[in-house]
C-alpha cells in the first residue's frame, strides 16, 4: 500500500516529522518498506509556481510560442517553449495558466533524453530569441515520463511559492501483513497514525446531495447466494460527463501506484483507496437496453456450469459454480469482486451511471481470482476481508463525488440489499488478563486510553473489566488476545520490560534418538569425513540410476510425490540417501580429487495404510579418491577403497558399542561383485557397503576410479546401540604375546578363521590381531596364510608359558578340525 | 717433597686437557685413577714415607685426588655434551616445512548452527522435540489458527504432495501442537528444529528447502516479558554480549501478540549498509504470545496456560554470522565452502 503523506494528512494532524513517523508505524506491525520521496530535489527558489500570463507566437518559428510567466518577481519573464499544450492559447492576449517555473541554474530532468538525466538550467538562444528559465513538464520533475507537455496545475495554485511546498510530497510504502486488511486505505493509514502519534482522525464528509426519483425506482437488486454476498447497495448517478478527473485526484492516484483513466473510474479507485471498499460503475443505459427497456435488476450468483462473459480486458471466460457473478435479467455483467464485464463497461458516451458498493465472501473471492489469474486492486482487499458496514459511507462519498466531478445528478437513497448484517464483535476484557499476558500491569482507564483512538468502544462493566466493542473496520478482533495486541502495539513493544522465565521447569527428558545421530556425526567426522546436506527433493530417474540395467521392467518404487514441482529435477521425497550423496561426490570431483563424505537425513517411504509416510533416517557414506594427497611426507599409496570404508564402519559400530556385526559377502546392484558386504547385526541387515558398480558410477558421472559407499539404516542401527555399558579392569599382570600363521583355503573368509581362534583361545585370550594375510611361495595356490598376533592375559596371574602354549595348541586344533588350517612353519 | 706431587698435578692435568673423545678419556683414567695408576700410586707411597712428612705429603696427596676425579668428571660431561650437540647438528630440520597431514572432518554449517542454538537453549530448559517433514495440511495450517483458505496462508508457499491434505511444511509450527498434544498438561519448554519446504524459486536469496528451529514455552506464568528476556539472552548469546534487540508489531495467525526481532546490524554495527538495507537492523526471527485457538488445539486451557513461540533460520544465521551471500551455497555441498567452517 502506497500512502502520499498530503493525502494523509488530510484525515489527521501527524505531529512528528516523517522519519520518525515512519518509525513509529514499522514498530507497530505497519512496516515501511521504503519512503518515496517526490520534489525533494527541486530547487525552493529557482523552481517555482508560475503563471503563464500571454502566450505569443515565435518570430521566427511555427512550432515554439513564447510564454510570459509571473512568478513573484519583479518583471514577467519570458521563455520559449514547444509545448504543444500552450498552442491553444497562442495569440490570445491575457491568460491564466498555473505552471511549474523553473529559472536559471535550476537543475532538472533533461526531457529530451532517454531515461531520467539531471541538467541545469543555462541561459540560451532559441531561434534567436533569449530564453533563460523554462516552463517544466512532469519528466522535467521526475513526476512521470511525460513530455509530450507541460505540467498545468489547479488555477488555485499560488504563484511564487517554491513547488517543493505545493507539490513536492513524500508517498510511504507499506509492506502489510494479511490481518492490517483495514491499512489498505488511507483512512485505515491515518487512523494508525492517529492512535500511534497522538493526532485526531478526520473522516472525510459523506454527505451528499440527492435529487429525483429515488433509487429504488431506477433499479432493483436480488442476492441469490447470501452466503457469498453480505451486502450489495446500488446508487444511481444520472447525467454524468466523462472526461478527465481534477488535477489532485490523478496526482494522488499516481502516488498511490495507479492510473488514471477518467473521471468515473478514477472516483471508484479513489474511494477505493479511500475508504478501502471497492467499488464498481457499471453503464446505466446499457443495463436498460440489456433489460429491454425496462428497470435493470441486478441479481448476485453463482455461475451456471460453463457461463461466459467477456471481461473488461477483452478476454472471453468461462465459469464454474464456484465463481460469484454480477447478473441482470440478461445474464453475467460482472465476476464479483473481481472484475468488471466488457459489455456495460463506462465509456466516453456514458451518460448515467449505476455504482456498485458491495460486500463478498473473501474465500469465494480468494478462490475466484486464483482459478481466472485475475488480481486486482479490489480483489486484493476483498480477498482479505471487509465488513459490509463499509459499503454505506463509500456509496455515498463515491456518488457524492461524482456529482461534483462530474456533474452527475444523485437519485434519492440507494438500493441496499442487506441480508445478513453483521453483529457487532463484543470481547470483555479484563486487566488480570491484560497482565497474565504481558507483564505488565495496567488501569482499565489506561487500557480504554490504548484502545479508543484506534474506535474500539470500552465500557467498564466491573472494577477490573472492560466490555470492548470491535469497531466495523476490524475483522481481526475476536480473542483479548487481539485486544491484548492492540494495547502492546500503541503503548509500544519496546516498552515491555525483559524478564527471564520464572515458570516452573517442565520436566526434564532426553531426546536420546538426537543423541545418538548426533554422535553418529561426531564419530564420522572423527574418522575425517565431511557432512553434506542434500535436498529431500529429488527426482525418480536418479534414484533408478543405483540400479543399473533395470530398464522400465521393474515397478518403481512408490514415492511421496510433489503436486505443484517447482523443477522438474526436484518431484519427489527421496527414498534414497545414496544417490544425492554421489552426486555431491560427483559435483566435488571436478575440483578434487579425493572426497570422503556422509549424510545423515531422512528418506520418505510412502506407507499403505497410512496418510503420512515413514520418515526413516539412514545415513549414506562415500570415499573415493588417492588415500594421501601429494605430500613431501606422504609415500605413494593405492586410492581409497572398500577397506578404509570398511574401518570407517567398524569405528563408527565400536563407538556405539555395537556388537556382533556380521559382514558377508554379497550381490547388490549398486556395487561392485566380489568388494561389497551386506552389514547385518544379528538377524537385522543394517544395509550394504561396498565398491561401487561401474555402470553406476558412469550414471553419477563419477570418474574411473574406485568409489567406496556405504547406504545404511540408521534406524536399525541405533536400535542396537545399548543404553551403557561396564568398563573391563585392566589386568595388573603381564600379557603373553604370541604370533601365529596359518594355511587355509582361499575360500575361507578370514572372519571364519578369527572366531575360531577366539572361541578355542578361550577367556585368556584377548584379542587375535590379524596382522599379515600372504599368498605365494612357499604357500601352495589355492591357499593363503594368515598371520594373528595373539595377546593373552590372566585377570589374576601371570601367565605360565606352558598354559598359553596349551591354549594356542587348541586353536591350532580347532582350526584344523573346522577349515582344515595348517601351521605354517 | 711435594714437589713429584705438584708435578703429577699438572702433568695428570695436562693430559686430561688433551683426551678429545671417551676411549682418550678412559685411558687417562685408568693411566691416574686406576687401580694401579700413577695417583693411585702415590697415595700408597703414603706409608713408605718417615712418620713426620706423611701428614704434608697424605693432605696434598688425596687433595690431588679429589681435584683430578672433579677435573674428570667435568672433562667427561663436556666431552658429552659436545657429542649429543654434534648429533643434533646432524638431526636438526627445517622447521618452516610443512607438517604431516591431518584431514580433519567437519560438520556441515547448518548442524554446526543447530548444535551451537541447543547448547544456547539448553542452558535456559529448553529441549529438543523433532517432528515429521510430509505433514497434515491441518496440522500445518488448520490447527496453528489458519482454516482453509485463510487469507494468511498466503504468507507460505507451499509444496502439496499429491495426496490430497498431505504437504510439505513449511515451518516446524506442526510441531507445535505435536509437542504440546505429548506433553499436556505438564509445562513445555521446547525447540523444534527441523527441514521447511517453500515453493519458491531458489536464488541467492531463498531456497525450497531450509532449517528452522521454533520455540516454545507454555505454562501457567508466561508473559510477552518473559518472550522478550528469552529472546533477548538467546541473541546475545548467539551473536555476541551487548548486541540491542528490538521487537516490532508484526503478524503470524499462531500468534497474538505476534513480534518480528530485529537485531543491530551486525555487519555495519547499526549505521546502515547494503545487508541491513540501510535500516541499521537485520529481522533474525518471528515470535509471539501463543494464540489462544492454538494453546487449545494443543489441549491447553488458554484461560490458564499461557505460552510463547518463536521461530528462526540457522542457515540465515550463519549467513549473517560469516558473511554467507549466497543462500544456495548450503545444499550445493561444495567442499570449498564446507571446508571453511572450523
Ligand atoms: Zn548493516
Amino acid at each position: 500500500m502506497k500512502v502520499p503523506i498530503s493525502w494523509l494528512k488530510e484525515y489527521v494532524e501527524i505531529p512528528i516529522p516523517l522519519e520518525p513517523l515512519a518509525e513509529r508505524l514499522t514498530m507497530a506491525g505497519l512496516e515501511v518498506a521504503a519512503i518515496e520521496r517526490i520534489g525533494d530535489w527541486w530547487d525552493r527558489d529557482r523552481i517555482v509556481v508560475g503563471e503563464v500570463v500571454e502566450v505569443r507566437p515565435h518570430p521566427n518559428a511555427d512550432r515554439l510560442v513564447l510564454a510570459r510567466v509571473a512568478y513573484g518577481g519583479p518583471e514577467v519573464e519570458e521563455c520559449v517553449t514547444g509545448a504543444p499544450n500552450l498552442f491553444p492559447y497562442k495569440g490570445r492576449g491575457r491568460v491564466s495558466l498555473k505552471v511549474a517555473f523553473a529559472m536559471e541554474g535550476a537543475e532538472l530532468y533533461d526531457g529530451h533524453q532517454e531515461g531520467f538525466v539531471k541538467t541545469r538550467l543555462k541561459p540560451t538562444k532559441i531561434r534567436g530569441v533569449p530564453s533563460r528559465a523554462m516552463v517544466c513538464s512532469e519528466k522535467e520533475l521526475g513526476l512521470s515520463e511525460d513530455h509530450e507537455g507541460i505540467l498545468i496545475l489547479p488555477d488555485d495554485a499560488p504563484v511564487g511559492v517554491p513547488l517543493a511546498d505545493y507539490l513536492g510530497d513524500a508517498v510511504l510504502d507499506l509492506d502489510l501483513t494479511p490481518n492490517l486488511a483495514r491499512c489498505l486505505s488511507v483512512i485505515g493509514v491515518a487512523r494508525e497514525v492517529a492512535a500511534l502519534t497522538g493526532g485526531r482522525l478526520r473522516y472525510p464528509d459523506t454527505s451528499w446531495r440527492t435529487e429525483g426519483p429515488p433509487a429504488a425506482d431506477l433499479a432493483r437488486v436480488q442476492i441469490a447466494d447470501p452466503e457469498l454476498c453480505a451486502r450489495y447497495i446500488a446508487t444511481l448517478i444520472r447525467g454524468v460527463q466523462i472526461g478527465p478527473s481534477p488535477y489532485w485526484m490523478q496526482s494522488r492516484l499516481r502516488k498511490a501506484g495507479m492510473r488514471p483513466i477518467n473521471n468515473v473510474v478514477d472516483i471508484t479507485n479513489y474511494v477505493m483507496l479511500e475508504w478501502g471498499q471497492p467499488l464498481h460503475a457499471f453503464d446505466y443505459d446499457k443495463l436498460v437496453a440489456r433489460a429491454g427497456g425496462d428497470i435493470p435488476t441486478i441479481i448476485v450468483r453463482r455461475a451456471r456450469p460453463g457461463e461466459t462473459m467477456t471481461t473488461l480486458d477483452g478476454i472471453a471466460r468461462t465459469f464454474t459454480e464456484d465463481t460469484l457473478l454480477i447478473c441482470d435479467t440478461a445474464g453475467p455483467i460482472a465476476v464479483a469482486g473481481v472484475m468488471g464485464g466488457l459489455e456495460t463497461e463506462i465509456d466516453d458516451g456514458t451518460r448515467n451511471i449505476l455504482l456498485e458498493a458491495a460486500n463478498f465472501d473473501f474465500i469465494s473471492i480468494r478462490r475466484t481470482t486464483q482459478a481466472l489469474k485475475l488480481p486486482s486492486e479490489a480483489s486484493l482487499r476483498f480477498g482479505k476481508g471487509i465488513h459490509p458496514a463499509l459499503a454505506e459511507p463509500a456509496a455515498r462519498r463515491a456518488s457524492e463525488l461524482m456529482r461534483v466531478l462530474a456533474q452527475g445528478t444523485l437519485a434519492q437513497g440507494m438500493v441496499d440489499a442487506y441480508p445478513r448484517p453483521a453483529a457487532p464483535v463484543v470481547i470483555s476484557l479484563t486487566t488480570s488478563e491484560v497482565e497474565r499476558n504481558l507483564g505488565l500491569s495496567f488501569s482499565l482507564a489506561e487500557i480504554a486510553g490504548f484502545l479508543e483512538p484506534l474506535e474500539f468502544r470500552c465500557e467498564p462493566v466491573a472494577a477490573d473489566t472492560l466490555r470492548v466493542t470491535v469497531p466495523d473496520h476490524r475483522l481481526d478482533c475476536q480473542y483479548p488476545a487481539d485486544l491484548i495486541e492492540e494495547i502492546a502495539r500503541v503503548y509500544g513493544y519496546d516498552r515491555i520490560p525483559v524478564i527471564e522465565l520464572a515458570d516452573r521447569l517442565p520436566p526434564q527428558r532426553a531426546n536420546r534418538a538426537l543423541e545418538l545421530e548426533e554422535k553418529v556425526r561426531d564419530v564420522l567426522v572423527g574418522c575425517g569425513l565431511q557432512e553434506v546436506i542434500t535436498y529431500s527433493l529429488t527426482h525418480p530417474a536418479r534414484e533408478a540410476a543405483l540400479i543399473p540395467g533395470q530398464g522400465g521392467e521393474a515397478q518403481p518404487p512408490a514415492y511421496v510425490t510433489i503436486a505443484n514441482p517447482i523443477s522438474p529435477e526436484r518431484v519427489v521425497m527421496r527414498r534414497s540417501l545414496l544417490a544425492s550423496v554421489l552426486e555431491a561426490a560427483a559435483a566435488n570431483l571436478r575440483f578434487q580429487p579425493r572426497v570422503t563424505i556422509f549424510e545423515v537425513g531422512k528418506v520418505f517411504i510412502p506407507a499403505p495404510d497410512a496418510e503420512l509416510p515413514d520418515e526413516p533416517r539412514r545415513l549414506a557414506i562415500v570415499m573415493t579418491g588417492p588415500r594421501q594427497d601429494r605430500h613431501w611426507l606422504a609415500s605413494a599409496e593405492p586410492d581409497l577403497d572398500f577397506f578404509d570404508l570398511k574401518g570407517v564402519v567398524e569405528a563408527l559400530l565400536e563407538r556405539l558399542h555395537v556388537t556382533g556385526a556380521c559382514y558377508e559377502p554379497a550381490d547388490h546392484p549398486s556395487f561392485q561383485p566380489g568388494r561389497t558386504a551386506r552389514l547385518r547385526l544379528g538377524e537385522t541387515e543394517i544395509g550394504f557397503l561396498g565398491e561401487v558398480h561401474p555402470r553406476v558410477r558412469e550414471a553419477f558421472d563419477l570418474p574411473e576410479r574406485r568409489v567406496a559407499a556405504a547406504d545404511l539404516d540408521l534406524e536399525a542401527l541405533l536400535s542396537r546401540v545399548p543404553p551403557g555399558w561396564r568398563v573391563e579392569p585392566i589386568s595388573v599382570y603381564p600379557a603373553v604375546l604370541q604370533d601365529l600363521a596359518v594355511v587355509v583355503a582361499e575360500e575361507v573368509p578370514a572372519a571364519r578363521v578369527r572366531d575360531l581362534i577366539l572361541e578355542a583361545g578361550g577367556f585368556l585370550l584377548k584379542e587375535a590381531r590379524l596382522f599379515d594375510v600372504y599368498r605365494g611361495e612357499p604357500v601352495p595356490p589355492g591357499k593363503k596364510s594368515l598371520a594373528y598376533a595373539l595377546t593373552f592375559q590372566a585377570p589374576d596371574k601371570t601367565l605360565h608359558e606352558a598354559i598359553v602354549a596349551r591354549q594356542v595348541q587348541r586353536i591350532v586344533q580347532r582350526l584344523r578340525q573346522e577349515v582344515g588350517a595348517e601351521l605354517r612353519g | 717433597m711435594l714437589e713429584p706431587l705438584n708435578q703429577l698435578e699438572e702433568e695428570a692435568r695436562a693430559a686430561l686437557e688433551a683426551a678429545a673423545d671417551p676411549g682418550a678419556l678412559a685411558a687417562w683414567r685408568t693411566t691416574y685413577l686406576g687401580r694401579r695408576g700413577k695417583v693411585t700410586e702415590a697415595v700408597k707411597a703414603l706409608a713408605t714415607l718417615p712418620a713426620a712428612e706423611r701428614p704434608a705429603y697424605g693432605r696434598r696427596v688425596n687433595e690431588i685426588k679429589e681435584a683430578l676425579e672433579a677435573a674428570y668428571e667435568a672433562r667427561a660431561e663436556a666431552l658429552r655434551q659436545a657429542s649429543l650437540a654434534q648429533a643434533w647438528v646432524a638431526d636438526q630440520v627445517d622447521v618452516t616445512l610443512p607438517g604431516r597431514p591431518i584431514r580433519p572432518g567437519r560438520l556441515h554449517p547448518s548442524t554446526q548452527t543447530l548444535r551451537e542454538i541447543y547448547r544456547i537453549f539448553a542452558e535456559m530448559g529448553f529441549q529438543v522435540y523433532r517432528s515429521r517433514d510430509v505433514e497434515t495440511d491441518e496440522m500445518n495450517f488448520t490447527l496453528l489458527n489458519m482454516p482453509p483458505h485463510h487469507p494468511a496462508r498466503d504468507m507460505w508457499d507451499t509444496f502439496y504432495t499429491t495426496r490430497p491434505g498431505v504437504i510439505l511444511r513449511t515451518h516446524t509450527s506442526p510441531g507445535q501442537i505435536r509437542a504440546m498434544r505429548d506433553y499436556c498438561p505438564e509445562p513445555i519448554r521446547v525447540i523444534l528444529p527441523g527441514m521447511c519446504y517453500r515453493y519458491e524459486q531458489i536464488t541467492a536469496r531463498s531456497e525450497i528447502m531450509f532449517n528452522q528451529v521454533e520455540g516454545l514455552a507454555v505454562g501457567r506464568n508466561i508473559t510477552m516479558a518473559n518472550l522478550k528476556g528469552t529472546i533477548v539472552d538467546f541473541a546475545r548469546r548467539m551473536f555476541g554480549e551487548g548486541r540491542r534487540v528490538r521487537f516490532r508489531a508484526s503478524h503470524f495467525p499462531f500468534t497474538e501478540p505476534s513480534a518480528e526481532v530485529d537485531m543491530d546490524c551486525i555487519l555495519c554495527g547499526g549505521k546502515g549498509c547494503r545487508v541491513c538495507k540501510y535500516t541499521g537492523w537485520l529481522e533474525i526471527m518471528g515470535s509471539g504470545m501463543v494464540h489462544p485457538v492454538v494453546l487449545k488445539n494443543g489441549g491447553y486451557d488458554p484461560d490458564v496456560y499461557s505460552g510463547f513461540a518463536f521461530g528462526m533460520g540457522p542457515e540465515r544465521i550463519a549467513m549473517l554470522k560469516h558473511g554467507i551471500e549466497d543462500i544456495r551455497y548450503f545444499w550445493a555441498n561444495d567442499l570449498r565452502f564446507l571446508q571453511q567452517f572450523g
